[in-house]
């Protein structure tokens, strides 16, 4: 990897904050339906002490309560590691499909807090490739985000990806307020430094709510936005 | 018995909340929706409002301001999953009864809820003196 600028180290550092931010909000509210399902055990089991029934159907839904939500944490847990293991190593091969849904479960509490569904509709092929894993989930992150804002009415980002002989590219679809020109400056230096970065490259077409973000599949490989 | 409104976008933890705090003798409301929200403690009156800090379509703080601007009176108890000290200055600063992080203890939750019944009934009582009083000076009596 090449030396990075300060901005470049702080855009990452925020990446970083603000996903183990929403992660740990994720886990605290995962934490206090747990907690409350083992007071409410206590509840059942003072009632029971009282001699009062307690419908084992109560019990159920209670047990399956618990269970569901030990899955999801789970699914927190793992993105968590997927998002730290990112930084083991700044090149190497990385599974598109994998990335990608990484970053709509490190992301989706993001998107509910803008009421916006993220709609990952994979192709069958699992391309790969050699890249930063990090930044490549800072940029589509920046792109999300971007994408969230200018979602428009329908409140839907779909995001699929195709593979060239040469390049892979990400498709943000749905993006209903997209105009030409911008509103919002988009890449802005922060994206523009992490495009660099990637040897990557933005198409935005306004007129199908589309941003295509493609990607070398060797980011010693500078593309451009038509590979 | 507290009439109690719980705003929370985790429908699971209003679903056991409600029950437990019903076990408790408490009339609960809940709502996944601050907007829901906003229009419910507008028809009915609540001796204290729970409020997630973070939610969909509107941010804790903000339903908070709007649930403050309607009814300065009302108690209003925010339930995080993380606060940070600068929101919780803001919340206090916004007309907040008090902040409590997830997970919290329904005990002291409790507590906390019939501290806000016993402040609003204090703060009826003395808006009805306060009327007898304007009352009685306007008639001369």
């Amino acid at each position: 990897m090449n030396r990075q600028s300060d901005a470049e180290i702080e855009t990452g550092l925020r990446f970083f904050g603000k996903m183990t931010a929403s992660v740990s909000h994720e886990i605290k509210n995962v934490m206090a339906i747990i907690n409350e399902s083992a007071g409410l055990l206590e509840d059942y089991s003072l009632m029971a002490e009282k001699g009062m029934p307690i419908d084992p159907e109560r019990l159920k839904v209670v047990s399956d309560r618990i269970a569901s939500q030990i899955r999801r944490a789970d699914s927190i847990t793992k993105n968590l590691n997927s998002l730290a293991h990112s930084v083991d190593e700044f090149r190497k091969s990385v599974d598109i499909r994998e990335t990608l849904a990484l970053a709509v479960g490190l992301t989706g509490r993001f998107a509910d807090m803008r009421s916006v569904i993220l709609d990952f509709q994979p192709p069958s092929d699992f391309p790969a490739v050699i890249t930063s894993p990090f930044h490549l989930l800072n940029l589509i992150w920046q792109v999300l985000d971007f994408a969230m804002d200018v979602s428009g009415a329908g409140k839907r980002v779909g995001l699929t990806f195709e593979a060239g002989p040469k390049s892979v590219k990400i498709r943000f679809t749905g993006i209903e307020a997209l105009t030409n020109p911008p509103e919002t400056v988009f890449p802005t230096a922060k994206e523009a430094a992490l495009l660099h970065m990637l040897g990557a490259a933005i198409h935005q077409d306004a007129e199908k709510g589309e941003i295509d973000l493609v990607l070398p599949k060797d980011d010693r490989q500078q593309v451009t936005a038509e590979s | 018995m507290e009439k109690v409104l719980l705003v929370d976008d985790e429908k699971e933890f209003l679903e056991i909340m409600a029950e437990r705090m019903g076990a408790r003798d408490m009339n609960v409301t809940t709502t996944t929706s601050p907007k829901e929200a906003l229009k419910k403690a507008q028809e009915e009156s609540y001796d204290a409002v729970i409020l997630d800090l973070m939610m969909p379509e509107m941010d804790g703080l903000e339903t908070l301001k709007e649930l403050k601007k309607k009814n300065p009176d009302l108690q209003v108890i925010l339930l995080t999953g993380h606060a940070t000290v600068q929101k919780g200055v803001e919340a206090m600063k916004l007309g907040a009864t008090d902040l409590l992080e997830k997970p919290a203890d329904l005990k002291i939750l409790t507590e906390k809820i019939k501290k806000a019944h016993t402040k609003k009934m204090v703060l009826v009582q003395k808006k009805a003196e306060e009327k007898i009083r304007h009352i009685l000076a306007e008639k001369g009596w």
